[in-house]
């Protein structure tokens, strides 16, 4: 502690230099966390899926739709508990840029199925007594302003031209955070009565609840010999790993994300160093004299270390803090291209802890060159 | 008594023996200090003269342990520092000298106070007792008012007085004073060397200098002369100086 009026002295002895690297660390830390929770974002689908699902898809892609006869015949496999069925819509709200997904669903087994997302009892059997029924997530119902009651039209160029009419008769809510809420259902009978005869009966992908997530293994595996050889061969796989394969679509995320990061930490790490070097070359004379009148070599070792974690500790949290802030606006701004957009401790405390690690690397060479510093030379040196 | 001729008694607070110090320039060596012997007691006031490159500055950097001779002994009120490792050497620096540096060599981010209370930092005063020894030195040298003040809002000799309180806060055994006076007008050497004066007369400081200037060496109870890295001659309050020369 009597050591720091001397830290801060030296710390606030560059102002403009210390304000420019403590926003060096708070835009890198902004950075890192707002890369972070994309990355979160993307794979949130294979994160909170659960452990008990799997879904069925053509064995040919996803885009390639299976017969709805297939749902008996699944629900007959020993371990399936229930079998529901979903078609992508893909309809436009207005405009292109209003995206959010939507989905067919089969109302029987839709909410045993995604126990998660919670609708009311009055909402939902008000939604299947009504043919054109739509149940929104809560934020797009908030993004658009849509309440119970409003009708609502989807333009689609994919389930032959024109436009759907909906009307809401109920808001689901995640049960976690991270649940996503940018859904909207319709029913099965709506979706089979409009859609050309080539594409009746068709379904895009089964999702199976199970008895135990033991059987998963056993069940996919079954599922994919029931349909072997016939024109609609199915791939099986647990929803965590049919989430993964679904964000492999837009590239390598994780890997872009990562090398970003890295390229800023790295950056930031010769910015500091750099910046700490100069301030330690500036000051010269001044350890020497320190090391003159009895500071120990690990004492200067210490002050150096000191100041940069210093500066990547207010920088860090700084720009956390930033992010802290501005990551709820931007995740408005990308108008549902993703999921909820949230920030974990867990995401602060690892930006903190890289901070503070680039702030002790930044340091340790300067700071293992003022240790070694010979006094005499440096005093000669005035 | 300050004598040169290695044949000093136990009482010296300072004693060097057969001190060498060479420097490698190049392919050229350089021996800066041949087998010189010292001593001093506690209390004396001796001023180093020289030509340039006679190895003053080189001495003082050795008695105060910041520089390593290539062969011979120091011993300090009793402590043979010669030997002694590096973190041994920088906490014996600590306790026993006070260096005073021509260019003063302030902290410029420190307040006047805080810098004379750098040292004490090293000690275990609490932060009030570390306050009292503070104001005491500042008061020493005339600058308890000034004590708030960072170098750049003192005059050079202010600045060199704040070194002296800085040097002389944590008790040391002897003063290390390189060219007190080098940069300063010959009115604030005269302050400053009174000043000096005083802490050998009043304070019963040992008080080993270099200097070029001959009025300044002459406020000194003794000036020794080096030539060619050997202490030849020198005056101690108008007499001889026992003996002379190297080993």
């Amino acid at each position: 502690m009597k050591f720091l009026p001397l830290i801060f002295a030296n710390l606030f002895r560059k102002k403009i230099r210390l304000t420019l690297t403590l926003n060096s660390f708070a835009v890198a830390l902004f950075l890192f966390a707002f890369l972070a929770v994309v990355k979160d974002a993307f794979n949130r689908g294979s994160d909170v899926a659960g452990a008990d699902r799997l879904v069925v898809i053509n064995r040919v892609s996803i885009i390639n739709t299976i017969p709805l006869k297939y749902a008996a015949q699944i629900q007959r496999i020993p371990g399936v508990k229930f079998v529901t069925h979903n078609n992508w819509f893909g309809g436009i709200y207005q405009e292109e840029k209003n995206f959010f997904p939507q989905f067919v669903i089969d109302p029987e087994n839709q909410r045993q199925v995604f126990p998660e997302l919670v609708v009311s009892d009055g909402q939902w059997n008000k939604f299947l007594k009504n043919r054109q029924g739509a149940i929104v997530g809560a934020r797009t119902a908030q993004r658009f302003g849509l309440k119970i009651g409003d009708r609502i039209p989807l333009k689609t160029a994919i389930w032959g031209a024109g436009s759907w009419e909906f009307n809401i008769d109920g808001i689901y809510h995640g049960k976690r955070a991270e649940d996503d809420e940018t859904q909207l259902w319709f029913q099965w009978d709506y979706f089979e009565e409009r859609v050309p005869e080539r594409m009746k009966g068709q379904v895009g992908w089964y999702v199976v609840k199970l008895d135990s997530p033991d059987y998963a293994v056993n069940v996919a595996k079954t599922i994919d010999e029931t349909f072997a050889n016939s024109p609609y061969e199915t791939k099986t796989e647990t929803e965590s790993a049919f989430a993964a394969s679904w964000v492999k679509q837009f590239g390598n995320i994780q890997f872009l994300i990562l090398t970003i990061g890295s390229v800023v930490f790295f950056t930031l790490l010769l910015v500091t160093g750099n910046t700490m070097a100069i301030s330690v070359r500036e000051r010269t004379s001044e350890l020497a004299v320190l090391k003159a009148i009895g500071f120990s070599d690990l004492t200067v070792l210490f002050f150096v270390l000191a100041e940069s974690l210093f500066i990547a500790l207010i920088g860090g949290l700084w720009g956390l803090a930033l992010a802290y802030g501005l990551i709820p606006f931007m995740g408005a701004a990308l108008n549902g291209l993703l999921p909820n957009l949230v920030l974990p401790p867990s995401i602060l405390g690892l930006g903190l802890g890289v901070a503070l690690l680039i702030g002790a690397a930044s340091g340790l060479l300067p700071g293992l060159g003022a240790m070694r510093l010979r006094v005499v030379n440096a005093l000669r040196r005035v | 008594m300050v004598r040169v001729d290695g044949r000093g008694e136990g009482a010296s607070l300072v004693r060097v023996r057969g001190l060498d110090k060479k420097y490698q320039r190049g392919s050229e060596e350089i021996h800066v200090l041949q087998g010189l012997n010292l001593d001093v007691e506690a209390g004396d006031f001796v001023a180093f003269m020289g030509p340039s490159g006679s190895g003053k500055t080189t001495l003082l950097n050795l008695l105060g342990g910041i520089d390593l001779p290539t062969a011979g002994t120091i011993t300090v009120a009793g402590d043979e520092i010669t030997h002694l490792s590096g973190s041994k050497l920088t906490a014996w620096r600590a306790r026993h000298v006070g260096f005073i540096f021509q260019m003063y060599n302030l902290i410029p981010v420190l307040t006047a106070f805080q810098n004379v209370e750098l040292p004490l930092l090293l000690t275990r005063l609490s932060k009030a007792e570390r306050r009292r020894h503070v104001e005491i030195a500042l008061s020493v040298v005339g600058l308890a008012d000034r004590m708030h003040h960072y170098p750049r809002q003192l005059s050079g000799g202010q600045e060199q007085r704040v070194s002296i309180a800085r040097a002389i806060v944590a008790d040391p055994t002897f003063l290390l004073c390189d060219e007190p006076t080098g940069d300063l007008d010959r009115k604030s050497a005269d302050e400053i060397m009174a000043l000096v004066e005083e802490l050998v007369n009043q304070y019963g400081k040992t008080v080993l200098m270099v200097t070029h200037d001959p009025l300044v060496a002459a406020r000194a109870h003794t000036i020794l002369h080096l030539d060619k890295g050997v202490l030849v001659e020198g005056v101690r309050a108008g007499q001889d100086v026992l003996a002379g020369g190297g080993a």
